[in-house]
């Protein structure tokens, strides 16, 4: 064969390309999420340049010996409200877009996300059940929060499945149906109790509408271990989330157990999407957009997908809190309004794709 | 031994049983398609040897075991299934779908390891899927992506293999070329390979044994030329049909018309 050898020269190129492009994702990812977290860092009421605040953060390593030119004050800001605050915004953002990402195999339905389909508001129904009856305060008292955010999550999807599952699919239209009158009904009960409990009513509003008002890094180690576990489980789950995406009969033949594995995936994605209601409020869309993005920009295969997107979905959340800082400073929106004001449209354009491919409604 | 049995099988669902008192086996190396007008239970009859429909009452064993008694990934080390390509999701890769076969051998946690990729590489040889291991089966012909769904299947080597209509959306050469495949692997691999086949046609041309279904059961079971004939098929089908030999194969051809 005449061509052998340039084939040989352009295998040998794709094989390195393949190498390289299997790579670049994560170093994408990570600079992204470096970045985002630096600007997080650096706005607010106080600014602190953002090389400041990596100096800032490095002088804590010895070895460096970085001299402190900076005003004390810098430091105490950093360390007791922006760097809490940045954690826990990073970790909502990665809960969100990481189970975002595992509902979307779950439902083999590219509109699920923990928002759409209603995990959101029960949730939210279930933290705030658990609030209004006072239960301790302190580390222990928060992380009981999301036990109960978990139990309403859990129920919500119990709920949506069933009852938008037509034949073995879960269909756009059933799905988002169901979804919609379900969190209806769980945002209501939820203002409900709101309106009941008056005097918490401020910081309960707040809270809804997706702003970290918690503070300190109590929150953060409440809501550590609960997304550790979820998210690792979703992450390690990738290749037989994969095998799902042929639809439950071919996964069955392929030898899945698929309602265990499905079982597994509500029980992980619900308690993660409900950590992040539970310290965060209800904040929509980031596990839409971020999944989305990231199947666009790496392909489809779970396996890199969930962690991408998890990464990702903490960058994400860094920007859209940053920038709801930063817009009408030193007033803060609350972050939900800003990934709304992005995300509504961006569910739309989806809607609108998925109408063209999907004919019959 | 008889690698796929069904033993007086009713089969169907509880309130809406399709097919009653099916008997048949499919020995190894052979294909034996089952044919029959629509909605008469040909994929009943799939779905139930592949375990996924538990018969009402009877038996489906493979070597003699009952598939009602495996767990999910035991029964698909015995039996494939070879689905029709459509809709899948066209953005994994042609390799990444064959390696799906290996399910049944692999942990929840485990990834492939080199002895995977090597059953995935050698089925993806055997159906001419080589250099289209890189590309998305959204990209591939209905064809080739038929192939890339009988690699997976091949992949999972099981001694019983089953096909849903496989020809079902493609071109004339195409069809030739997949049931072809299909009976070459049977004979190659000493397949069990149950075929539920529309076009009388190449059932002829291709099967070794043919089940014509009617009325809830098996009407007749026997070499092609024993079952495809004008008296038996203008019943089954309600209407008039010739039989000749076929002028290149002998086999029997078959043609409709008053």
């Amino acid at each position: 064969m005449s061509g052998s050898g340039a084939d040989k020269a352009e295998s040998g190129r794709s094989v390195r390309n393949a190498r390289l492009s299997r790579a670049t994702p994560w170093l994408w990812v990570g600079v992204a999420l470096l970045l985002t977290a630096l600007a997080s860092a650096a706005v607010g009421a106080v600014p602190i340049p953002p090389v400041t605040a990596a100096r800032i953060l490095l002088a804590r390593l010895p070895a460096l010996h970085i001299r402190a030119d900076w005003p004390a004050s810098y430091a105490t800001i950093l360390y007791e409200i922006r760097l809490p605050n940045l954690a826990l915004t990073a970790l909502t953002g990665m809960a969100l877009a990481g189970s975002g990402a595992a509902f979307q195999g779950l439902f083999r339905n590219p509109l699920a996300d923990p928002y759409v389909i209603g995990v959101a508001s029960g949730a939210g129904l279930g933290a705030v059940l658990a609030m209004s009856a006072h239960w301790p305060a302190g580390v222990l008292g928060l992380a009981a929060v999301p036990v109960a955010g978990f139990i309403g999550a859990v129920l919500t999807v119990g709920l949506v499945y069933s009852l938008s599952r037509v034949g073995g699919s879960t269909p756009v239209t059933t799905l988002i149906l169901a979804g919609v009158a379900v969190s209806s009904f769980a945002t209501a009960g939820t203002s409900l109790i709101l309106l009941l409990s008056t005097s918490e009513l401020h910081r309960a509003v707040t809270w809804m509408v997706g702003g970290f008002s918690l503070g300190g890094w109590e929150p953060v180690l409440a809501a550590s271990p609960y997304l550790l576990l979820g998210l690792g489980v979703l992450v390690l789950l990738g290749r037989p989330i994969n095998v799902l995406q042929f639809g439950d009969e071919q996964a069955r033949q392929l030898g899945l157990d698929v309602e265990r594995l499905k079982l597994v995936i509500v029980v992980a994605a619900s308690l993660v999407a409900a950590t992040a209601v539970s310290f965060s409020g209800i904040i929509a869309f980031v596990g839409l957009i971020v999944p989305h993005l990231t199947r666009l920009l790496w392909g489809p295969d779970y396996r890199r997908l969930l962690p991408l997107a998890t990464l990702l979905g903490g960058s994400f959340l860094l920007a859209a809190d940053t920038a709801a800082r930063a817009v009408l400073s030193p007033r803060e929106l609350p972050v939900g309004v800003v990934t709304s004001i992005v995300g509504a449209p961006f569910f739309l354009w989806l809607l609108h794709r998925a109408r063209r491919r999907l004919r019959g409604w | 031994m008889a690698e796929l049995e069904l033993q007086s099988a009713s089969l169907g669902y509880a309130d809406h049983p399709v097919l009653r008192q099916v008997s048949l086996r499919v020995d190894p190396g052979e294909v034996l398609a089952v044919v029959g007008p629509n909605g008469v239970g040909k994929s009943t009859l799939i779905k139930a040897a592949s375990g996924a429909l538990p018969p009402l009452s009877g038996e489906v064993r493979i070597n003699g075991l009952d598939l009602r008694s495996l767990r999910p990934a035991a029964r698909a080390r015995l039996v494939s299934v070879v689905p029709q390509a459509t809709d899948l999701p066209g953005s994994f890769l042609a390799l990444d779908v064959v390696l799906m076969g290996r399910t049944p051998y692999l942990g929840w946690l485990e990834n492939e390891g080199a002895l995977d990729r090597e059953a995935a590489q050698l089925a993806m040889q055997r159906t001419e899927l080589a250099e289209l291991a890189e590309r998305p089966v959204g990209e591939l012909s209905g064809g080739e992506q038929q192939r890339v769904l009988i690699a997976r299947a091949l992949a999972q080597q099981a001694p019983v293999m089953l096909l849903d209509e496989p020809t079902a959306h493609l071109d004339l050469r195409h069809q030739d070329q997949v049931l072809r495949l299909v009976r070459e692997l049977a004979r190659e691999r000493s397949l069990a390979v149950l075929l539920a086949l529309h076009d009388l046609n190449l059932v002829a041309r291709f099967a070794d044994r043919v089940a014509l279904l009617s009325n809830g059961g098996v009407r007749a079971l026997g070499k092609p030329e024993q079952v495809l004939t004008p008296d038996g098929l203008a019943e089954v089908y309600g209407m008039h049909i010739h039989v000749m030999p076929h002028p290149v194969f002998g086999t029997p051809l078959v043609l409709s018309g008053e």
